[in-house]
């Protein structure tokens, strides 16, 4: 992606870093250490923390498809892995804290599957989607296409991650998705693709990372959460845990965004996406649930936890979103960053 | 029983005499012609649809191809879905139990 704008003193020390010094110096990164230190200490919540997650989506994208003007030898810097765990270490804490797990289920496959499907069916279509269906404005539906761009643009990279760590039934499971996610090899039906389409057909800018800037932190953390789970093999009942429930969570609203695309005016290729959505995602979520969820707790039971964890977090992050996006559009307000260049 | 065909499939496998090809025919056959699983598969997901794997076509009752555009599809069983004959998860909406 461009090189982003920076958002504090985080930020600004790694981008100057990135910019400057040689990623081959053994010592390379430790200049973080200081700032990272200073600025987790400080803050007052990491989830919406500008400088801290503008930080780590910086810091997560060396390993997908790294930074206009940065030596890609930066990706495995010690200096720059340590500055990632401590800020992963407070937001993994944060989101932790901040959900409830429900009651534990048993550990079979079935009752995995309908802990996620019960947890996951207060979101089968409230909020955001209802008013993008009935009442959004063309304005505010680019707007929530531009949310939206962080992630759909790499759709489904961050729980791939996830596939070397997970065996037998569970990963033929999650490859049996990520396999639709891609296309099914076809290039034109890649989600991702199919995303960029939408943006284009909506006047937007389809390249990854082009609304970096004018997103605010929240939004870089819905990304962030899942990058974090993907990358770390730990907190793989995570990442498998967050994937089942964004599949749950994704048939009905779909249909909403459709809906509230058309009626807007714009036309079929914006609308395809989301079309494709109600279709897959009841495929997927089923899928999710019983075999990849439910087969990974049957041969790991101690990842119960996580599994729960995991979808519990999505739900909590994107409802926070969720809120930050709706709270702006009741008062009339964009709902993007204030010195954002992109004209709504 | 699907334990018993697998068990008896593998077993010449290992336990083959080399010098005996005969028995190494039977066993290929018999693997492709009894113990494995068939091509196609439709799994009855408990309070949701059907989801169909494999090779497979969909058609209209005058024998037209339905459009698919993908290689799992999950039918509705509900009969509430507005993609039918493919599910679009209202059955959760509507409170849709199998009872099993």
């Amino acid at each position: 992606m461009k090189q982003p704008l920076t958002r504090g003193p985080v930020s600004t020390a790694l981008l100057d870093l990135l910019g400057s010094a040689s990623a081959d110096d053994p010592r390379a990164g430790e200049e973080l250490q200081e700032p990272v230190f200073s600025a987790l200490a400080d803050t007052p919540d990491i989830a919406f923390d500008d400088d801290l997650q503008l930080t780590l989506f910086c810091l997560y994208e060396l390993h997908y498809s790294g930074i206009e003007g940065v030596d890609d030898a930066w990706e495995w810097a010690p200096g720059l892995i340590g500055a990632r765990r401590r800020i992963e270490q407070t937001f993994e804490e944060k989101m932790r804290a901040a959900v409830e797990l429900p009651q534990r289920p048993r550990t079979n496959s079935g009752d995995v599957a309908a802990a996620l499907f019960k947890m996951t069916a207060p979101d089968g279509g409230g909020g955001i989607s209802r008013f993008a269906a009935k009442q959004a404005s063309a304005e505010q539906l680019q707007e929530f296409l531009t949310h939206k761009s962080i992630y759909q643009l790499r759709e489904a990279d961050p729980h791939t991650w996830a596939i070397p760590r997970l065996r037998g039934r569970a990963k033929a499971a999650l490859v049996e998705i990520q396999a639709d996610e891609y296309g099914g090899g076809r290039p034109d039906r890649v989600h991702a693709e199919l995303f960029a389409q939408a943006m284009r057909g909506a006047g937007l800018n389809p390249e990854f990372g082009g609304y970096v800037d004018d997103v605010p932190a929240i939004t870089l953390a819905t990304a962030n959460l899942m990058s974090m789970f993907g990358l770390n093999r730990r907190l793989r009942g995570a990442i498998v845990g967050h994937l089942s429930a964004y599949e749950m969570t994704s048939s009905q609203p779909s249909r909403m965004y459709a809906n509230g695309l058309r009626r807007a005016g714009f036309g079929d290729d914006v609308a395809e996406y989301f079309d494709e959505h109600v279709e897959a995602d009841a495929v997927h979520e089923q899928i999710a649930g019983r075999d990849m969820a439910g087969g990974l707790v049957e041969a790991e039971p101690g990842l119960l936890d996580d599994v729960l964890f995991g979808a519990a977090a999505a739900l909590a992050i994107e409802t926070w979103l969720g809120d930050h996006i709706m709270a702006a559009w009741k008062e009339g307000r964009s709902s993007l960053q204030p010195q954002s260049s992109f004209a709504v | 029983m699907q334990d018993e065909n697998t068990v008896d499939a593998a077993t010449p496998d290992t336990a083959v005499d080399p010098v005996e090809p005969d028995t190494v025919v039977d066993a290929a056959e018999r693997e492709t012609n009894g113990a494995r699983r068939p091509d196609q598969s439709i799994v009855a997901y408990p309070d949701g649809p059907l989801l169909v794997r494999g090779d497979f076509e969909i058609v209209t009752p005058s024998g037209e191809p339905l459009p698919r555009n993908r290689k799992t599809v999950a039918l509705c069983r509900c009969g509430a879905s507005i993609i039918k004959p493919y599910c679009d998860g209202t059955h959760k909406l509507i409170g849709f139990r199998t009872d099993d």
